[in-house]
């Protein structure tokens, strides 16, 4: 009868990739045949892709809407198809990734609060149609000026006005309730980083709606988008700085292949605002800063989906944390 | 009103889900104590539930050809070896030839070992590192050899060992975060407490999937929606047993009051240590743990990760309104910031 906890598990982990000193302990656990604890989410790309979609629709609701309001008739256009744009892609990818798409509509039975998709299903309800009459309401110009139609060119113009500003009220509880959406499980690296997703998928949002507004947008018209971007990026890393600072649970954020891809998206997002700052009279400049914050939210968003399911996938991110808050209660286990 | 426990702590679910006069809240009391490993209680429920077929072959994780629970089993017999003594105070094996069959590497190769269940994720690799450590580092036994225990090893390395068997199963959470996050109301409480899919409602979103803190439900592929087990929900209306309580040979799987279980569970733990077993605990019975307490709880002889159950799960709903209020913080800065990004000069 003896405890025959073995002395090789322990290993020196949680060195960053900064280098920084992270304290994580060995990670010495029991397990099933060292099988998951968690099942992990069977969520496919599409839910990485509708994150990056639905923050961009988001964002290019908010941008439509400020340009509506301080008369930049072109980045409005602009600010309102990428909000139809990337809510309709959205759609799509939610209903797709369903294990009975053809069920989508069951979505719409109930409303319920402690359900962060149901909550995201009426928001989405609701963004939707607002964010589509704002963006064919610009298309008000090709309809002919007398009769019927005449009639149709001259309410569109209001009509997407209202439209527009209602979508941008909706817009970043669209952009943020994802946050929730992904913490309100038990995957050890998505509920543990609760506190700041929400504020690293808005920030990403910004900054990728203000990346495809610095590409389609004319260089006059711009100004905003710069702050934006910037302003975009600074609640991304601010509210990101945690994200590897969460104990065992943050690892995935720092390392491997999830680890690679956040560092990407914040390089790509140093890049891209900084170039974005002095793109002012560049009109080539403007476009690739424009890209780099549009692949650097892609690349934030997949990369804390995939820290996820890395932390769901091993059984250490699920025992040990939880064992360490065991016997911090009760004192050290039971062994036999 | 919601209650002042909706989300955490305490409470009666049933009372809480809106029924009036309901029936006593049931459930299971698995005592692993008793269980001989006989796994007729997958196979009864396979047959009652009608659960497709799930693979047969064993893993090489001792004697389980399951895996884990998942939506195509809704029972799933865990085996694990340990170079230990039955906790008797005789050592079981005092003066017969056992041993170690087989090395830790086994029990690694079994970590990777995998059967088609026809589910998604189903039964996913393990960490093959964690596998050799399992409960007691290098001296884990691992997969049963050809020879009976100890036989080809020599008197010299033979020690002492037992067998832990343990049927899992569904919890049915007081505080059930697979119900909390299910966004079409497939899922829902059962006048007896229980939680219970409705297959025609659910569209497969997933969410429950990864919203269950003990890994329990799971997506049929084909199928594409989530399933696990109903309490035997049907045999229950009808006033019968569920399919493997019925089916249990020992009566490791008990039924009934979940009030009656937990008494009876509390007796049979004091029996235990008075025999000499201190290591028997509860699991899952405390109304004050992370999830409310579970319908369906356990008498174990390991710490709960050895036999692959979270040692302190907590319902992820708890910190449901912490994440909401950060969400509207977020929100309230992301439109803040829009403004300020627009009110600034023309250049």
């Amino acid at each position: 009868m003896t405890d025959t906890t073995s002395s090789d598990g322990h290993r020196r982990r949680g060195r960053g990739g900064d280098g920084e000193q992270l304290t994580v302990p060995p990670a010495d656990f029991s397990s099933y045949y060292g099988r998951p604890v968690l099942k992990p989410p069977v969520w496919k790309h599409d839910i990485a892709g509708y994150l990056f979609t639905g923050g961009l629709a988001a964002g290019g609701a908010l941008i439509g809407a400020g340009a509506q309001v301080t008369g930049r008739p072109e980045l409005r256009t602009v600010g309102r198809w990428t909000a139809l744009g990337g809510v309709t892609a959205s759609t799509y990818l939610l209903v797709h990734d369903l294990g009975r798409p053809d069920r989508f509509h069951h979505m719409l039975r109930v409303a319920k609060l402690t359900s962060p998709m149901s909550v995201g299903t009426w928001i989405l309800a609701a963004f939707g149609p607002l964010a589509g009459v704002a963006a064919v309401a610009e298309l008000a110009p090709l309809l002919p000026q007398h009769g019927v139609l005449g009639l149709a060119r001259r309410l569109a113009p209001p009509v997407g006005h209202a439209a527009g500003l209602a979508a941008a009220a909706v817009a970043p509880a669209l952009a943020t309730y994802t946050g929730v959406l992904l913490a309100d499980t038990a995957v050890p690296s998505w509920h543990d980083a609760y506190p700041s997703l929400p504020f690293v998928f808005a920030g990403s949002a910004l900054a990728a709606a203000s990346g495809v507004g610095l590409i389609a947008a004319p260089a006059t018209q711009t100004a905003p988008l710069r702050r934006l971007a910037l302003a975009g990026a600074t609640v991304e890393m601010v509210g990101g700085r945690r994200l590897e600072r969460l104990g065992l649970t943050g690892e995935p954020y720092a390392r491997g292949r999830s680890g690679r891809m956040i560092t990407a998206g914040r390089v790509l997002l140093t890049v891209g605002t900084a170039a974005a700052l002095v793109s002012r009279c560049s009109r080539l400049l403007a476009a690739i800063a424009g890209a780099a914050l549009v692949a650097s939210s892609v690349a934030t968003r997949f990369g804390v989906f995939e820290a996820g399911r890395v932390s769901a996938r091993d059984p250490k991110y699920t025992v040990v944390p939880q064992r360490e808050r065991l016997d911090e209660k009760n004192g050290p286990a039971i062994r036999p | 009103m919601p209650h002042a426990n909706a989300l955490y702590g305490p409470l009666d679910p049933a009372p809480d889900a809106g029924y009036v006069d309901a029936p006593p809240r049931m459930g299971f009391f698995t005592d692993t104590s008793v269980c001989i490993g006989c796994k007729a209680c997958e196979v009864a429920c396979k047959e009652w539930n009608l659960v497709p077929e799930s693979g047969l072959d064993l893993l090489g994780m001792s004697y389980d050809n399951t895996g884990a629970l998942t939506a195509n089993s809704w029972r799933h017999v865990a085996f694990v070896e340990q170079p230990r003594s039955t906790g008797q105070e005789i050592p079981a094996f005092e003066g017969q030839p056992d041993g170690p069959s087989v090395s830790p590497a086994t029990a690694a190769v079994g970590a990777r070992t995998s059967s088609d269940t026809g589910t998604d994720p189903g039964l996913p690799p393990g960490s093959p590192a964690a596998a050799t450590r399992m409960s007691a580092g290098p001296e884990f036994l691992g997969m049963p050899g050809a020879q009976p225990p100890g036989r080809g090893s020599g008197a010299q390395g033979r020690t002492d060992f037992r067998w832990l068997m343990m049927s899992d199963v569904c919890k049915h959470c007081t505080h059930a975060a697979c119900l909390d996050v299910c966004p079409t109301g497939s899922l829902f409480r059962t006048e007896f407490g229980t939680v219970v899919v409705q297959e025609d409602i659910c569209n497969g979103c997933g969410y429950c999937i990864s919203a269950c803190p003990y890994g329990v439900i799971d997506q049929r592929k084909g199928d594409g929606r989530a399933w696990k087990c109903t309490l035997c929900y049907d045999r229950l209306g009808a006033g019968m047993t569920p399919a493997c309580a019925q089916a249990c040979p020992t009566e490791s799987i008990q039924y009934g009051p979940l009030e009656e279980l937990r008494e009876r569970a509390a007796a049979r733990v004091e029996t235990l240590h008075e025999r000499g077993v201190p290591e028997a605990r509860l699991y899952g019975e405390d109304p004050n743990d992370g999830v409310g307490g579970d319908a369906a709880f356990f008498l174990l002889l390991d710490e709960p990760e050895v036999y692959g159950l979270p040692p302190d799960p907590i319902v992820t709903t708890r910190d449901l309104p912490a994440m909401w209020k950060r969400a509207g913080l977020a929100a309230m800065t992301m439109a803040a910031v829009t403004v300020v990004a627009f009110l600034g000069r023309r250049p």
